[in-house]
C-alpha cells in the first residue's frame, strides 16, 4: 500500500493552514503535492472501477480473460491465416498478441479516462479533490485488466516452442510506463474537452479505431518503407507497440523509432496535463 | 483577537447564461479556430465578454466567521447560497474577490456523494469517505461507529442500489458525520430522511458546533437555522442583505419571501376585501412584547389588529377569525361580540397568550358575520405568521414536538411515601 504510517489519525489538531480561494489566471503547473495528498483517492477510484466492472455477471473476472482471447483468435484467423500478414517469422498468434496487449491497454485507458469526468458529474459539482485523479484512477483499472491479459501472453510463450521466457520480459515495464504517459496526456486532454464539447464522446471511439490501424498492431513496422519510419514513429504508440513486440519476440530494438515516439509521448503528456489544469477550474460550471 | 476561520472579501461569481449555457458547439469552435487557431481551446471556462448573457450569482459578498461560530446562510432559491458554498468548498472558482479559510474543511453538499449503486454499503463507506477527504486509516478506525450511526449493519454487504432511500441517506450522512473537519460546510442535506433521523443528524451537527468547530449551514428550514446557528446571513440577489442574530435575520427573510404576511394593508377602500357593508383596511400580526417585525416565539403573546371601514349604518355585525395551522387544521376560532356600528373606521384586536401555540406556520381566515348568523364575507389567508421555538432546546431539531398546541402546563409531583406503604 501507498499508505504512510500516521501517528495522528486526526490531523485537525495541527495548526490550521490558511487556504486562499481566489480566481486564477493563466496556466498552472501540475499540482503534484495536492495529488500526492489525495493519492488514496486515485487508488480507490481504480479499485471501484475494477470492483464494479464485473459485478452481477455470471462469468465475473473471467471476462477479463475472454475478451483478449476472443480478439486473439479472430485476429489470428483473419489476419494470420486468411490475409496471411507477414509476422517476421514468429508465430502470428504471438506476434499479434504482443502488439494487441499494449494497444488494448492503451485503448482501454484512453477510453475510460476520457469519459471519467463527464461520467461522474455529481462528483465534479459536489465534492472537492484534484480533478486529475479521475482520469488517473480510470487508468488504474485498465492496468488491472492489462495484468490479467498478460497471463495469456505468458501462456502463448509457453505454448509456442519458437519463443522462450526470459529476463528480457522485464523490459515491458518501462514500455508500460511510457504507455501510461501517453494515455495520461491524451486521456486528460480528451476528458477536459469532453466536459465542454460532448462531440468528443462520439469522436473518441472512432479515434481509437483509426489510431489502431495507424499503429503496427496487426502488421509489422517493416511494411513501412525505411525512409518513412520516422513518420510512423510520430505516433507514440507506434514506437511503443513495436518495442513491446521486440521485447517479447527477442528481436533487435528500433531505438530511433522508440526515441521519436518517447519524445512525442512526453510532449503529449505535457500538453494534455497543462490543458487539463488550465480548464479544470471551470468544470463544475459547465459540465 | 484570533484570525477568523472564514474570511470572505468581495467575492463575486459570474455565470454565463442563455440558451447554451457555457457550451460552445464544436462546429462554432472549429469555424473560429480556422480564423484563430487554438484560441478556442484556451477559451473554455473564461468569462464571456458579452455582458448581456452574464449573471452575477454572487457579487461583492464579504463576511467573517470566527472559529466556533455556527452561521446560517439563508435566502431564496437563486440568491447565491449554493454558489457561495461551492466556492468555499473549492468546487468552483470565484470570478473576483477572495476567501481565506483556516483549517481543514469538510463540505457536505449532498448526502452520499459518489455512492456507487453496484457497490455494497461497506465498500461505499470507504469510497465516499475517501471522496470527502478521509484517509483509509481514519475510516477504518471509525467504521463501526459509522455503521452504528447509520443503522444499516444488516445490509452492509448489500449493494446500495437495493437500499431504500432512507437507508441511503442515513448511510450517506453517517459517513459525513464522522468526517470531523474543523470547518463544516453543509448544504440543505438535512431536509431528507425521516424525522427521527433528522433529529439525530442535527444533534450531531450541534455536537460539531459545541466542540469549537465552525459550521456554515445553508438551509431553507428556519426552525433548523434558529435552533442551530449563533448568527445568520441573508443573501439577496447575490449580495449580503443582513448579517446578524438569527431571529432578526429570519424575520426579515420571512417578510421578503412573502411566505408570511404579518402585515397586510389595503389603503384603497374600493379594492379592499369585504362587501358593501364593511371593508378591511389592514390586518397586522405582532408579538406584543416588542416591535411589529420581531420574531414570534412560542413564548410571546400574539396580537392581531384589524382596521376596517363600516360603510352602512344599522348593520349588526361581528368579525370572526379562524386560526389554521400549516397542516390545514383549525387550531381555534375567535370572534368579537356582535354590535351595531355607525359608518366609520374601527379597530378591533385580540391577543393570543404566549405559551400556547406550537412552532410552525399559521394562517388567519377572516369571516364577517352579519345579523347574527349570515356569513357575508370569508377570506382565507388574510394574514399569516410563523412561530419559532423560544430558545434552543437540547437536541432541538427540524422537527417540532408533536401537537397542535403546546401550552405551558403546570406539572405537579408529590411524594406519596416509600413504595412499601402503597
Amino acid at each position: 500500500m501507498l499508505e504512510t504510517p500516521s501517528t495522528d489519525p486526526l490531523p485537525i489538531l495541527a495548526a490550521p493552514t490558511v487556504h486562499v480561494i481566489a480566481p486564477h489566471k493563466g496556466w498552472l503547473g501540475l499540482n503534484v503535492g495536492e495529488m500526492w495528498r489525495h493519492r488514496e483517492l486515485a487508488y480507490i477510484f481504480a479499485w471501484r472501477d475494477v470492483k464494479v466492472r464485473y459485478k452481477q455477471t455470471l462469468l465475473g473476472f473471467l471476462w477479463a480473460l475472454l475478451q483478449p482471447l476472443t480478439k486473439l483468435v479472430i485476429f489470428t484467423v483473419i489476419f494470420g491465416r486468411l490475409a496471411k500478414i507477414d509476422s517476421e517469422g514468429a508465430p502470428y498468434a504471438v506476434f499479434v498478441y504482443a502488439g494487441l496487449l499494449p494497444w488494448e491497454f492503451f485503448a482501454e485507458a484512453l477510453q475510460r479516462s476520457s469519459q471519467s469526468i463527464i461520467e461522474q458529474q455529481s462528483l465534479v459539482t459536489k465534492a472537492s479533490f484534484p480533478r486529475m485523479l479521475m482520469p488517473v484512477g480510470a487508468m488504474g483499472a485498465s492496468l488491472v485488466d492489462f495484468a490479467v491479459s498478460f497471463l495469456i501472453l505468458l501462456a502463448l510463450i509457453l505454448y509456442y516452442p519458437d519463443v522462450h521466457l526470459g529476463w528480457r520480459l522485464v523490459g515491458v515495464i518501462p514500455l508500460v510506463v511510457l504507455t501510461i504517459i501517453v494515455a495520461t496526456g491524451v486521456g486528460t486532454f480528451l476528458s477536459a474537452l469532453n466536459v465542454a464539447y460532448r462531440d468528443f464522446r462520439y469522436v473518441i471511439p472512432f479515434l481509437i479505431q483509426v489510431w489502431m490501424f495507424l499503429t503496427p498492431v496487426i502488421y509489422p513496422v517493416s511494411v513501412v518503407p525505411p525512409k518513412w519510419q520516422w513518420l510512423i514513429s510520430l505516433n507514440p504508440m507506434s514506437g511503443i507497440v513495436d518495442a513491446f513486440r521486440s521485447v517479447v519476440l527477442a528481436k533487435p530494438m528500433a531505438w530511433t523509432n522508440l526515441g521519436i515516439s518517447t519524445s512525442v509521448a512526453l510532449l503529449a503528456f505535457v500538453v494534455g496535463v497543462k490543458y487539463f489544469r488550465r480548464v479544470e477550474r471551470s468544470f463544475a460550471d459547465i459540465i | 483577537m484570533a484570525q477568523p476561520a472564514i474570511k470572505v472579501e468581495g467575492l463575486g461569481k459570474l455565470y454565463r447564461i442563455g440558451p447554451r449555457g457555457g457550451y460552445h458547439t464544436f462546429r462554432e469552435s472549429v469555424t473560429e479556430s480556422v480564423k484563430s487557431p487554438f484560441r478556442w481551446l484556451a477559451r473554455m471556462g473564461q468569462p464571456s465578454s458579452a455582458a448581456a448573457n452574464a449573471l452575477w450569482a454572487l457579487k461583492d459578498v464579504s463576511f467573517e466567521v470566527q472559529a466556533g461560530e455556527a452561521i446560517g446562510i439563508i435566502g431564496r432559491n437563486g440568491a447565491g447560497k449554493s454558489t457561495l458554498l461551492k466556492i468555499l468548498s473549492d468546487i468552483t472558482e470565484p470570478t473576483e474577490g477572495r476567501a481565506e479559510i483556516r483549517g481543514r474543511v469538510g463540505s457536505l453538499l449532498e448526502v452520499g456523494t459518489g455512492f456507487h449503486p453496484e457497490l455494497s454499503g461497506r465498500e461505499n463507506i470507504y469510497l465516499t469517505g475517501a471522496i470527502l477527504g478521509m484517509r483509509r486509516a481514519e475510516i477504518k478506525a471509525k467504521f463501526d461507529e459509522i455503521v452504528d450511526f447509520s443503522g444499516v449493519e444488516r445490509f452492509l454487504e448489500t449493494p446500495v442500489k437495493r437500499y431504500s432511500s432512507g437507508m441511503w441517506v442515513r448511510l450517506g450522512f453517517a459517513i459525513a458525520a464522522y468526517l470531523q473537519p474543523e470547518i463544516l460546510l453543509v448544504d440543505e442535506v438535512l431536509a431528507v430522511g425521516d424525522a427521527e433521523f433528522q433529529k439525530k443528524c442535527l444533534g450531531k451537527m450541534d455536537d460539531v458546533a459545541k466542540t469549537g468547530r465552525t459550521v456554515l449551514f445553508v438551509s431553507h428550514s428556519m426552525p433548523a437555522i434558529h435552533s442551530l446557528c449563533t448568527r445568520a446571513v441573508l443573501l439577496e440577489h447575490g449580495g449580503v442583505s443582513i448579517d446578524g442574530a438569527p431571529a432578526e435575520v429570519i424575520a426579515r427573510y420571512m417578510s421578503i419571501i412573502g411566505a408570511v404576511h404579518r402585515k397586510n394593508d389595503w389603503p384603497d377602500q374600493a379594492a379592499a376585501p369585504g362587501n358593501e357593508d364593511i371593508r378591511v383596511r389592514s390586518v397586522r400580526v405582532g408579538s406584543t412584547d416588542s416591535q411589529d417585525t420581531a420574531l414570534i416565539t412560542m413564548k410571546s403573546p400574539i396580537r392581531v389588529v384589524t382596521d376596517y371601514w363600516v360603510l352602512r349604518p344599522g348593520r349588526t355585525l361581528h368579525l370572526t377569525y379562524h386560526l389554521v395551522n400549516e397542516y390545514g387544521v383549525t387550531v381555534l376560532t375567535t370572534g368579537c361580540p356582535s354590535r351595531q356600528c355607525q359608518p366609520g373606521i374601527y379597530r378591533s384586536s385580540f391577543c393570543l397568550p404566549g405559551g400556547l401555540l406550537n412552532s410552525g406556520e399559521y394562517f388567519l381566515r377572516l369571516l364577517i358575520v352579519e345579523q347574527g348568523n349570515q356569513v357575508t364575507f370569508d377570506m382565507a389567508d388574510i394574514a399569516s405568521f410563523s412561530v419559532v421555538e423560544a430558545e434552543k432546546r437540547e437536541g432541538a431539531c427540524l422537527t417540532r414536538e408533536p401537537g397542535v398546541v403546546q401550552p405551558v402546563l403546570a406539572w405537579d409531583t408529590l411524594p406519596l411515601g416509600s413504595g412499601a406503604e402503597v
